[in-house]
């Protein structure tokens, strides 16, 4: 019977041009209307929804960043109250790390992964659908939390025992640590698509050696969040126990220990850093390559030194708890661990760097940012060695010295690319070019604004300044450099806002972008802009690693997937050769039920431990929906 | 009609505040710690600035130099590509022999500054929210006693701190002497330090703590050891009761209206628990774990209304008639 269904089945190779495209994005295209929004598995649906979701939580976040710099710019200011002001860097520090950063890397890869190896969507859609609505019900709990007064006042490292239920007895510190679970639930969902895409659904031709450097560094960090998030979730879930129903895993009088929440917390905070760094050097190399007009130098070595970042990071949490009286040797040994990471770091800065040296740079606004992205980390860098020696870290360890390092890193290694990624993929995710001369002064604004903003720090932290202080009397002599802060804070806001109208202004009427606008190499560029829901009329074969350069007049492909329903190809892992072909899944409404019955779930969990009870029967319905056998023809074969 | 204290006392909140709580800051260095802290980041200085000026400067020529004019990508130049190759791996190579280098000097100058000696002046720092317990013990029980938020060490001598916490976690940090070390619910760690020349240092917590993380201030008074030891004498002893009336009035009340729940002043019958030690607190220089500088002034505006100048902290706000307030403030002051 199948034999016969198989025979009967129509392939892409009995079709041809506008015959195919019709026919293959007819399959593969979510269902119009509202119902059809909520059930979309589309990767790139998903992930448009993704990344202007996270960049929503990193407006909200920069707001909070502002009002505290507002705060701080004069000694003994009353314009936040001690209450306010704790409750805004925990929720700036927690809507950057957990609601910005991580998930905007990820919608990026979300959105990109599958056009880069040439394939038609996601690995598990559904799931990626899920991981999208758990991010944003995470996301709005906590900020309506915060709305209504009950934001987090613990900081984004939450310490016990001042987040203990004694110390704490509100529900705050409960939804910081229920925000953790949805925001990791999302971030691991993610990961495990991501790594399998890479590893199956690869272009034919796409051996490992052929991945866009863009791919190598999602699927490093993938790994690094399945390995990283399970100790953040074990340690907030503790956390919850200990608040709700008295266990005391880090209540000391009772054999507990408050540093065990900081080895579980920093064990997972720490990789979190490169989590959020190693995506923004993938966007590095591929912004690089197009721009110098040259593949990027030592693609092995970048890749190995990926690879080694990853291992290391697992290898210096402790760092983080230098002054938390340890022994003297292995406080020691983590300075050599940590410091350690300049060298994979480093190598890949020196084959940036090579590469422009070589290349023709072509100064467009990516290019800028990455630029700027090279002079703000590597001084990151350079005070993070400082931070990573025991003796130095004694007397900068919770000032502001740390402060301006991490954002030198984070915002240096992460953010500036991330913009210049943005700039830089913005005509293939809507069709139109964002403005060039916006984007120069809203490079500018930024690499000026934000140097002055962070640079006094330094000097503040040496000075004396703490972290996490609402305000600090007149005599301190600290007035001015905050001032300066301050008003370095209000120029890199003010280039947000020009990023904003630059992309508000080119969606309505900026230049049409065409498939390839940059002439780049990799093989998103190979397809429209935007891209049909079917990413690809034919999946592309791949024979070298800049595809597009090798031969941009007609890029190999094969034939042979259904066009009756949704199918992807899949290769071997290492040589990418064809082995099967795997249905994909339809559109569908539970992942968002599911989302939903998780989320009550959660949220009634901080308030009584019988939501476990109640709380489960409604997510088994949701997944017995998603799960149920459709009967695909794969499956009656 | 009585006017309510509060009111009455509210110009005293808004004083300028006199410069008076230290230096505060790891770049004036006056302790042995400090100053071995600072010449090991000075060498990191100079290592990192050096470092990021070549990468800027390459970076900059990278951008300048002419290049190759053909728009050809893949168009590599092979003797280039190995050239490249080896330099990338020279300087990667150079990296790891600076870290390794800066690993081991840093762990030299970790050994200098946690190096113990036995003969260290001992004390015990106990950490609350928000303020600090100072315990000066002696191996005879009657040498040992108790003050709060101001630290006086003898200049010259190791002092070895003993750091414990009642509540949650805290960080103990005096810049100017050494790095801090946290007060740890549970454990028990401790820092020792040695200040080189007489003079204020102001601490702070440097761990967040709560609400009023940002007024938990200490002073450390270094004193020649002479003084030191007088002071050490005077400070251990208790007090003697006022002799003028209004004094007499401000004890009574100090008893009467709740304080002593709270306040310890040794040599009388206030033995509260929760509060700082008040023995000696006329000769503090500092109200409200460094908050104020000490004044009559400044003194009787925190009485009246503590929430206002430290909103959330522990000390509530009693209702005090004016005469009253005055009486008290009178007798702390003279607790010298």
């Amino acid at each position: 019977m199948s034999m016969v269904a198989e025979q009967h089945e129509l392939r892409d190779d009995a079709l041809n041009g506008l015959q195919l495209s019709t026919r293959v994005e007819g399959i593969w295209r979510t269902p119009s209307g509202f119902l059809g929004a909520l059930m979309s598995v589309d990767h790139k649906i998903v992930g448009r929804r993704y990344i202007v979701t996270a960049f929503a939580f990193l407006l909200l976040g920069g707001l909070l960043a502002v009002l505290m710099r507002v705060q701080l710019a004069r000694s003994e200011n009353t314009f936040l109250s001690a209450d306010k002001y704790n409750q805004l860097f925990t929720m700036h520090g927690s809507t950057m790390m957990f609601l910005f950063a991580v998930p905007v890397m990820e919608a990026f890869a979300v959105y990109l992964v599958p056009l880069m190896v040439g394939t038609r969507n996601l690995a598990f859609p559904r799931l990626n659908a899920f991981s999208y609505w758990m991010f944003l019900f995470g996301g709005c709990f906590l900020w309506i939390s915060f709305a209504v007064n009950v934001g987090p006042d613990v900081g984004w490292f939450a310490y016990v025992p001042l987040a203990s239920l004694q110390y704490t007895p509100t529900k705050r510190p409960d939804v910081w640590a229920q925000m953790i679970t949805f925001t990791e639930v999302a971030a691991l969902a993610v990961s495990v698509e991501i790594v399998v895409t890479v590893f199956k659904q690869r272009a034919p031709g796409m051996t490992l050696d052929r991945i866009p450097l863009f791919v190598w560094a999602m699927l490093v960090t993938a790994f690094l969040v399945m390995f990283a998030m399970p100790s953040i979730m074990v340690a907030s879930t503790s956390l919850i126990l200990d608040r709700l129903v008295n266990t005391r895993f880090y209540d000391s009088s009772s054999g507990g220990h408050p540093l065990l929440w900081q080895h579980l917390f920093w064990f997972f905070g720490h990789p979190e850093v490169y989590i959020i760094f190693i995506p923004g050097t993938g966007m590095v190399s591929a912004i690089l390559a197009t721009f110098a007009r040259r593949p990027v130098v030592g693609y092995p070595v970048i890749i190995l030194s990926l690879i080694a970042t990853g291992f290391l990071s697992f290898g210096l949490w402790v760092h983080h708890m230098f002054v938390t009286g340890l022994p003297q040797l292995g406080a020691g040994l983590f300075t050599a661990s940590s410091m350690l990471i300049a060298v994979p770091s480093g190598l890949q800065i020196f084959c940036w760097l090579a590469t422009l040296w070589d290349g023709r740079p072509v100064y467009r606004t990516p290019l800028l940012f990455v630029i700027g992205f090279i002079v703000i980390f590597v001084l990151g860098g350079l005070s993070g060695v400082m931070v990573a020696s025991v003796p130095i870290d004694t007397q900068v360890h919770d000032t502001y010295f740390v402060v301006a390092h991490f954002h030198y890193v984070l915002i240096g290694g992460a953010v500036f690319p991330l913009i210049g990624a943005v700039y830089y993929w913005f005509p293939k995710i809507t069709g139109r070019m964002l403005s060039e001369r916006l984007g120069r002064w809203n490079f500018w604004l930024a690499f000026v604004g934000f140097n002055v903003a962070f640079f006094p720090m330094h000097i503040l932290g040496l000075i004396g300044m703490p972290r996490r202080v609402y305000t600090y009397t007149a005599d301190m002599d600290w007035a001015h450099l905050n001032l300066l802060s301050s008003g370095g804070a209000a120029i890199f806001a003010f280039s947000f806002a020009l990023l904003l109208v630059n992309v508000i202004q080119s969606l309505r009427s900026g230049t049409l972008a065409g498939d390839n606008p940059w002439d780049a190499s990799t093989l998103e560029w190979a397809t429209s802009s935007p891209p049909p829901p079917q990413n690809f009329d034919r999946i592309p074969v791949v024979k070298h690693r800049d595809p597009l350069w090798l031969d941009n007049a007609s890029l190999p492909v094969v034939a042979g997937l259904s066009v009756e329903r949704r199918e992807v190809l899949l290769t071997s892992l290492a040589e990418a050769e064809p082995q099967i072909r795997e249905a994909s899944p339809e559109p569908s409404i539970w992942p968002l039920l599911t989302a939903i019955a998780t989320t009550v779930f959660f949220i009634g969990s901080i308030f009584t431990p019988w939501a476990v009870l109640w709380g489960t029967p409604p997510m088994a319905v949701a997944l017995i929906g998603w799960f149920w056998p459709a009967g695909s023809k794969e499956d009656e074969e | 009609m009585p006017v309510p204290m509060r009111t009455a006392l509210v110009p005293f909140a808004t004083l300028p505040l006199a410069a008076c709580a230290g230096r505060q800051s790891a770049l004036d260095p006056q302790g042995l710690q400090s100053d071995e802290i600072l010449r090991t980041l000075f060498i990191f200085l100079i290592v990192a600035a050096v470092v990021w000026i070549a990468v800027v400067i390459v970076l900059c020529v990278s951008m300048l130099r002419r290049k190759r004019t053909a728009d050809q990508p893949l168009a590599l130049d092979a003797p280039f590509e190995q050239a490249t190759g080896r330099v990338v791996f020279a300087l990667g190579a150079a990296t790891l022999v600076i870290v390794l280098g800066l690993s081991i000097l840093s762990y030299a100058g970790q050994r200098t500054v946690f190096a113990k000696d036995e003969r260290a002046l001992t004390l015990k720092i106990i950490g609350h929210q928000w303020w600090w317990e100072v315990r000066y013990e002696d191996d005879s029980p009657d040498k040992s006693f108790v003050t709060a938020n101001e630290i006086r060490i003898p200049t010259g001598q190791p002092v070895r701190v003993e750091l414990e916490s009642a509540d949650v976690i805290h960080s103990f940090w005096v810049p100017s002497l050494t790095g801090k070390m946290d007060l740890i619910t549970g454990q028990k760690n401790e820092l020792q330090f040695t200040a080189k020349n007489a003079g204020v240092y102001r601490g702070q917590c440097a761990e967040f703590c709560g609400l009023q993380h940002a007024h938990m201030a200490f002073a450390v008074l270094a004193l020649s050891p002479d003084e030191f030891g007088r002071w050490r004498d005077h400070e251990n002893q208790s007090v003697s009761s006022p002799t003028n009336p209004l004094g007499k009035q401000g004890e009574q009340l100090f008893r009467g209206r709740g304080c002593a729940l709270c306040h310890t002043i040794r040599g009388t019958l206030a033995g509260g628990q929760l509060g700082p030690d008040l023995t000696h607190v006329g000769s503090r220089t500092t109200v409200a774990a460094g908050t104020l500088p000490m004044s009559s002034a400044t003194l009787a505006a925190w009485i009246a209304d503590p929430q206002h100048i430290k909103p959330g902290n522990n000390m509530p706000r009693m209702p005090l008639q004016s005469d009253d307030l005055i009486a008290i403030v009178h007798y702390l002051e003279q607790l010298k």
